[in-house]
């Protein structure tokens, strides 16, 4: 059972991760002349990729954090519930 | 929900595969380009971090008046959604606003009182781990101010100057773009039910650990 | 109706009562709170003058912080006689008990406020007294927002473990909006010129969050304080 859903896991991430490694589409405005930096219109002036791919790697990064940590808890539960188990023939 | 679980499982995995592509082939946003696909996630991840804090307040107010130790573990595993989710939108939505409004962070009504709400059910956590017996209760009433504490943070948008989208944003977005959205707020919502339920189960095994350390005790 | 008043007079005379036989508790939060707004001036100070705008914020800050050490040592009283128990055993409505201890603090918080907007005037050079019944009603419905919630949490926390940390914890995300509006009401009102409808949008925020706040803790007080 966690076998197969760290597996379907890891499937959901390959995509996400081919996606990610693709060049982001070109910006829809093109220039025509020369345009200064500082004239530049705000959006163009810090890259938006980076904070992107940064937001949504955070929410895998996240959101795995979360679910390893459940799985960390559900087996150190389930050792208990097996040590206990072992206990309770001997009363 | 037990036979439930793996059906959907692989559902919210193919939608969060499928995420990528389709919010790649939505349209862009006029005014910010590339960096407001991130609407995409933070926006659901606000979605559920509210429908968690009305999950845990009531399921608290539910084991307050009827003591049902049921209502209290889901309020547990919703709390920790909200933590959850209140951290991916506070993240996102920085890196959102760096590219958009210049500034990583802004003290204005909505940002401020997301914050206030993502850290009252912080300290929810917080008292439930370190508060000693009866606890839960005390938790609980932590739980309701929290979740009277939402419909001002979703309407604060509305009446006060904000640098920070309206709420009218979601119910007039373009074609191409609702489509996008709403398939990421179904990919959300399906992996919040499997959390919920994930954790929640956690919190049955804890307690079925702790009462046959009780009966043992005996 | 009237039991229910009366238990709660009954309670808050016991207080007060009690108070006034050692006056610790006003005496030390009243010395904190102006304390508090020292260390601000002096923190905030710019060549020998304090900032113009910073008296509104350090006039709340330092009743919140005191609200909290007043709230913190009330209940500590409690906890140490076990009176609190002591109430929940007696035949009466739990909220009447609930309205009676909320009814002390805002006493205790009462006098604190008397000492500090002289002292804030006089500091920060503040009109406090050009708008006194605005700024009264300002103080007054924040500092009721903020014990609300307070008398709640810290009659819980009397039987918590860490209770000393876990109210600020609890407390200050949940009246941070009261001290905010708080702030820019009197900020509002400290003006050159007071800004009255300013002020009055912030007081009708206050009285919307007593509101909200009074009735969540009357209804959770009960089931809170039984085992």
């Amino acid at each position: 059972m966690k076998r197969l859903v760290l597996v379907i896991a890891l499937i959901a991430l390959l995509p996400d991760a081919v996606i990610h490694a693709q060049q982001p589409p070109p910006s829809p405005t093109v220039q025509e002349e020369f345009v200064p930096v500082s004239a530049l219109p705000q959006a163009e002036q810090l890259p938006a990729a980076p904070l992107l791919i940064a937001a949504y790697a955070f929410v895998w990064v996240a959101l795995m954090v979360y679910v390893w940590s459940l799985w960390r808890r559900l087996s150190r539960l389930e050792r208990d519930l097996a040590d206990l188990q072992r206990r309770v023939p001997k009363l | 929900m037990s036979r439930l679980f793996v059906p959907l499982l692989i559902l919210a995995a193919a939608l969060f595969a499928a995420a990528p592509f389709v919010v790649a082939n939505a349209p862009f946003e006029e005014t910010m380009g590339l960096v407001q696909k991130v609407f995409y996630y933070h926006v659901p991840s606000a979605m559920m971090m509210f429908v968690s804090a009305f999950v845990c307040g009531i399921a608290s107010a539910i084991y307050l008046f009827r003591r049902s130790a049921v209502a209290d573990r889901i309020a547990q595993a919703a709390g920790e959604m909200v933590v959850l989710f209140g951290l991916i939108v506070l993240v996102t939505g920085p890196l959102w606003a760096r590219k958009a409004w210049g500034v990583w962070w802004e003290w204005d009504a909505r940002l401020t009182s997301s914050l206030l709400l993502w850290m009252i059910f912080l300290g929810y956590l917080l008292v439930r781990r370190f508060g000693g017996p009866g606890s839960e209760k005390l938790a609980g009433a932590m739980a309701l101010f929290g979740m009277a504490n939402v419909p001002f943070v979703y309407v604060s948008v509305n009446y006060w100057r904000t640098l920070h989208p309206k709420t009218s944003v979601v119910m007039t977005l373009a074609p191409g773009m609702r489509a996008a959205f709403w398939f990421s707020v179904a990919a959300f919502v399906i992996l919040y039910v499997l959390l919920l339920t994930l954790r929640k189960r956690l919190e049955d095994r804890q307690a079925t650990v702790e009462q046959i350390y009780l009966a043992l005790e005996e | 109706m009237t039991q229910f008043l009366r238990v709660a007079w009954v309670v808050m005379r016991k207080d007060l009562t009690i108070e006034m036989r050692s006056r610790e508790i006003v005496y030390t939060t009243v010395f904190f709170a102006a304390s508090c707004v020292l260390v601000f001036a002096f923190a905030l100070v710019r060549e020998g003058r304090p900032l113009e705008d910073a008296a509104a914020g350090i006039l709340w800050i330092s009743i919140a912080f005191a609200g909290t050490l007043g709230l913190g040592r009330t209940f500590e009283r409690e906890r140490h006689t076990e009176t609190l128990r002591a109430l929940m055993l007696a035949p009466s409505d739990r909220p009447a008990i609930y309205v009676g201890k909320l009814m002390g603090m805002l006493v205790l918080l009462a006098i604190v406020e008397a000492v500090l907007v002289p002292m804030v005037g006089l500091l920060f050079h503040a009109p406090v007294f050009a708008r006194p019944l605005w700024l009264a009603a300002l103080l007054a419905a924040g500092t009721l927002g903020f014990a609300s919630v307070g008398t709640l949490f810290a009659a819980m926390l009397v039987r918590a473990r860490s209770r000393d940390v876990l109210l600020p914890v609890l407390l200050y995300p949940i009246t941070i909006p009261v001290i905010i509006a708080g702030v820019r009401g009197t900020a509002a009102l400290f003006q050159a010129t007071p800004d009255e409808p300013m002020a009055r949008f912030w007081a009708a925020l206050l009285v919307f969050f007593d509101v909200v706040f009074v009735t969540l803790s009357l209804w959770t007080f009960e089931p809170l304080m039984t085992e």
